[in-house]
């Protein structure tokens, strides 16, 4: 896989035939452009383009304030927009050297691990659809609007979400937020386990997904996978296990592996990160009652925003507002590289600091765009149906592709 | 295995390239060191395969650049070693005049496209590399936008003038 194939065959003569899949394709599920050429049905070479929707964050980044950013980072992997919200937090709080209260470690718990369900949804769902099986989709289509019905009752907004400050929240959770909560873990495991018993030994399904796009861990390691596809192909990295952040390490919960990297493996892993995922929101839920419940964000005037009645009504508070939002307060001047488990795998934030108001370089480690560049080299020799499944379950994200 | 010490690892550094290596600092614990473009090749490959270190896990590669310093462009790579959780920050400055360095690409398939960025965006030129293209940004573009000197908008744009919006 090391020679990259570029698109030169213009020879009138020639038995292959040149297909565009895509920029704007039903199958591809977002902005995606595959140059392919094929013989008969088989792939024999590809060419990715992308960059359709880049819209220079990272430029923009180094124009605004740190509160600023966090909208940006909304639109990156926009089915798990709080992960990068609070991945962006932590990096700089970790820069600050800000220490959160367990509990908005816990309560970021609870949102990020709803998130990456959110996530996992849409992509094994996306996959039962190009498989032939909308139903399943349309079951756990259901329950992400639940997901999405909290994030609504935490921040008040359902995609991008904005969500939390440095250093917390900036409300407490009220209780509907907690009934939802509740709602969901009793109904979600019922539709999982169904989902799990239509497509896990569903005999189309299998034999669609099984030994396709098989992936060694030397190849995945060597293009630099992460996430679910890493550990599908054998390699148990999981940056919640391996360097937790937000109070993982409380938290009792398995890594699943998969064994030859294929769509199925892919498949299942999700599935069972779902269920970890579970486990863990019903874990923080029995941890905040041992936690003050008045308590949603760290004790830090200087950076965390404080609440508009104050700003109106308190001297205090509206100059720390002024300062904030002028970006007035001093920070350190140095470098720090954060990352978190996205539902795509390690999504990291290098921050270049000069104590400015906004970052000198501020650069996104994003999976999605690491994990899609073996899409055209592995798609070699594959049939085109196989390819579009494979697309599924990379469940490559454009907005987090193209940043 | 637990997390290799960062004297540890300056030393096994220093052992095998001397001076050519140099630390710059630890921020967040994470080593950082630099060096010439010489050797990065040499050093990554090092990292890689030492039996002790086994750094193989490309985590990423970007650019960053200094207007004001007499080598402006940076290109940092990130490592990580999965079996000790050790990550590693590799720096190599370049001149504005001569932005040529060897492709990583010989080491990690994955380096491609993050090397493709790097090139796209800061106008480095990574010699040997399989594919060297822009890759975000259209083909014909002249100029590396996450250079400084690039504003961020076009300065003579009248589209967004206030009077437009009636203020």
């Amino acid at each position: 896989m090391q020679n990259h194939p570029v698109y030169t065959d213009n020879d009138p003569q020639s038995e292959l035939s040149t297909l565009n899949l895509g920029p704007t394709h039903p199958a591809t599920h977002g902005v995606f452009q595959n140059v392919l050429q094929l013989d008969g049905e088989r792939i024999v070479s590809g060419v990715s383009t992308i960059g359709y929707i880049h819209r220079a964050f990272e430029k923009i980044a180094e124009h605004r304030p740190f509160y600023q950013i966090t909208p940006l980072t909304d639109r990156l992997n926009y089915c798990s927009s709080p992960i990068n919200n609070m991945g962006w937090h932590m990096t700089v709080e970790k820069l600050l050297n800000i220490q959160t209260p367990k509990r908005v470690d816990y309560l970021r718990v609870i949102v990020m691990e709803l998130a990456r369900i959110a996530d996992h949804i849409i992509c094994n769902g996306v996959l039962g659809v190009d498989t032939g099986a909308f139903t399943g989709f349309l079951y756990m289509m259901e329950h992400r609007e639940a997901i999405y019905e909290i994030y609504e009752e935490v921040c008040g907004s359902r995609l991008t979400t904005n969500i939390g400050r440095i250093g917390g929240f900036e409300r407490n959770f009220n209780s509907r937020a907690f009934d939802k909560l509740r709602a969901f873990l009793k109904n979600f495991p019922k539709t999982l386990k169904e989902f799990e018993s239509l497509f896990n030994r569903n005999r189309i399904f299998v034999d669609r997904t099984r030994d396709v796009a098989a992936v060694s861990a030397e190849t995945a390691l060597s293009y630099s996978w992460t996430g679910p596809l890493l550990r599908a192909a054998g390699v148990d990295y999981d940056v919640r296990a391996m360097n937790p952040y937000s109070s993982y390490e409380d938290f009792d919960f398995e890594v699943p592996v998969g064994d030859n990297g294929d769509v199925y493996s892919r498949f299942l892993v999700r599935n069972e990160e779902m269920w970890q995922s579970l486990r863990i929101i019903e874990q923080a839920l029995a941890k905040l009652d041992k936690e003050p419940s008045d308590i949603f964000h760290a004790d830090v005037p200087e950076f965390y925003l404080p609440p508009k009645e104050e700003v109106y009504n308190n001297m205090e508070a509206l100059i720390y507002h002024f300062k904030i939002v002028m970006g007035e307060i001093p920070t350190p001047t140095t470098e720090v590289y954060h990352s978190v488990e996205g539902a795509n795998g390690e999504l990291g934030f290098y921050l270049v600091n000069d104590g400015g108001r906004s970052p000198y370089r501020l650069h996104f480690r994003r999976p999605s765009f690491i994990n899609y560049q073996m899409y055209a080299p592995m798609s070699r020799g594959m049939l085109l149906s196989d390819a579009i499944i494979n697309m599924s379950s990379l469940n490559v994200i454009a907005g987090e592709l193209d940043a | 295995m637990a997390k290799i010490p960062n004297e540890q690892l300056i030393k096994a550094i220093a052992d095998k390239f001397d001076t050519s290596v140099t630390v710059i600092g630890e921020p967040y614990e994470l080593l950082t060191v630099e060096t010439g473009r010489e050797t990065i090749i040499d050093l990554l490959s090092f990292l890689k395969t030492d039996p002790e270190l086994k750094f193989i896990f490309l985590t990423d590669i970007t650019g960053i650049h200094y207007p004001e310093q007499e080598k402006p462009i940076g290109i940092i790579y990130h490592l990580h070693s999965l079996t000790t959780n050790t990550r590693i920050r590799i720096k190599v400055f370049l001149e504005n005049t001569d932005v040529h360095i060897p492709t990583a690409t010989v080491l990690w398939d994955g380096a491609n496209w993050m090397e493709r960025e790097t090139y796209d965006f800061f106008g480095v030129i990574f010699d040997g590399h399989p594919d060297l293209r822009r890759i975000l940004n259209v083909d014909d573009m002249t100029a590396f936008p996450m250079r400084k000197e690039f504003p961020l908008e076009d300065p003579n744009r009248v589209d967004k003038k206030d009077f437009y919006f009636g203020r």
